[in-house]
């Protein structure tokens, strides 16, 4: 699965202004709003979910990197978008390090597969350090897209 | 590099290296939960695997990966149903071996989150 199968590309946020786990999903839950993937009606319900499968662990994965998420039976194909903190945000992060990239995914409850294939691409994708420098010193949401333009067209883990 | 030799449900010592201390030792495995090897079984094998002097790496029919690193784990992709081979290399490798192995058997003990998600 590519980025762009499930990045809402007009959701991508280059510099968010939360510094807190709750602030930063809840403005990413926003920008999917705002782009027209999830229905504003759903916002709260969908911060909610997200926050209580944090609270069974943190999905800061290490190196800076957070994957937060859930299933929704609201959104009918996995959604989500992705936003940079450059002061860095306390995640509760397994590895302690604040975290500066976010991946925030809600998928359809029946659809197990698509949400661990988007998990296998950003974590494959992730795990070239040249990649994540870029995504962190993105001045706008176009680097970010065409970031991931590039790591979808090009892009290999070494 | 030692080729993984499995029974399945069965743990093998595979080979003895140079030094005794060093044992590689193999065993399947079987993704049991519905939700595949998600994030947090992900997490809960790297801690697990973290723990051991050895190293712990998974195979999948295409993937060698480092057991330790969450990200490694993650692009396994592993799906309900997906068979792995958990390879310990090391002076402790018996005794991670059979601690990872757990965590499938118990599924990593995702009936008890019933997240409701």
């Amino acid at each position: 699965m590519k980025f762009s199968d499930f990045v809402a590309t007009d959701a991508i946020r280059s510099h968010v202004d939360a510094h807190t786990k709750e602030g930063v999903i809840r403005e990413m839950a926003q920008s999917l709003v705002d782009a027209g993937s999830i229905a504003a009606g759903d916002l709260e319900s969908i911060i909610k979910a997200i926050m209580k499968r944090e609270d069974l662990g943190s999905t800061g994965i290490g190196r800076g990197v957070a994957v937060p998420h859930t299933k929704h039976p609201s959104v009918s194909r996995l959604v989500g978008t992705v936003a940079v903190s450059h002061d860095g945000v306390d995640f509760e992060s397994l590895d302690g390090e604040p975290v500066q990239l976010f991946f925030l995914l809600v998928s359809p409850p029946d659809r197990p597969g698509d949400h661990l294939r988007a998990l296998e691409n950003i974590s494959r994708q992730l795990r070239d350090e040249t990649f994540c420098r870029h995504l962190k010193s993105a001045k706008g949401p176009m680097d970010i897209q065409h970031l991931l333009e590039e790591a979808d067209s090009h892009g290999v883990a070494s | 590099m030692t080729a993984a030799v499995t029974r399945e449900g069965e743990t093998q010592l595979v080979e003895i290296q140079d030094s005794m201390s060093d044992q590689v030792v193999s065993r399947e495995v079987v993704v049991g939960m519905p939700q595949g090897l998600h994030a947090r079984p992900a997490d809960q094998l790297a801690r697990e695997a973290r723990k051991w002097q050895s190293r712990i790496e998974l195979l999948s029919d295409s993937q060698r990966v480092d057991g330790k690193s969450i990200l490694d784990v993650l692009t396994l992709a592993a799906e309900a149903g997906t068979r792995l081979v958990v390879e310990a290399t090391g002076p402790d490798a018996r005794e991670a071996l059979e601690a990872i192995g757990s965590l499938f058997d118990r599924n990593f003990n995702e009936q008890e989150w019933n997240e409701g998600q």
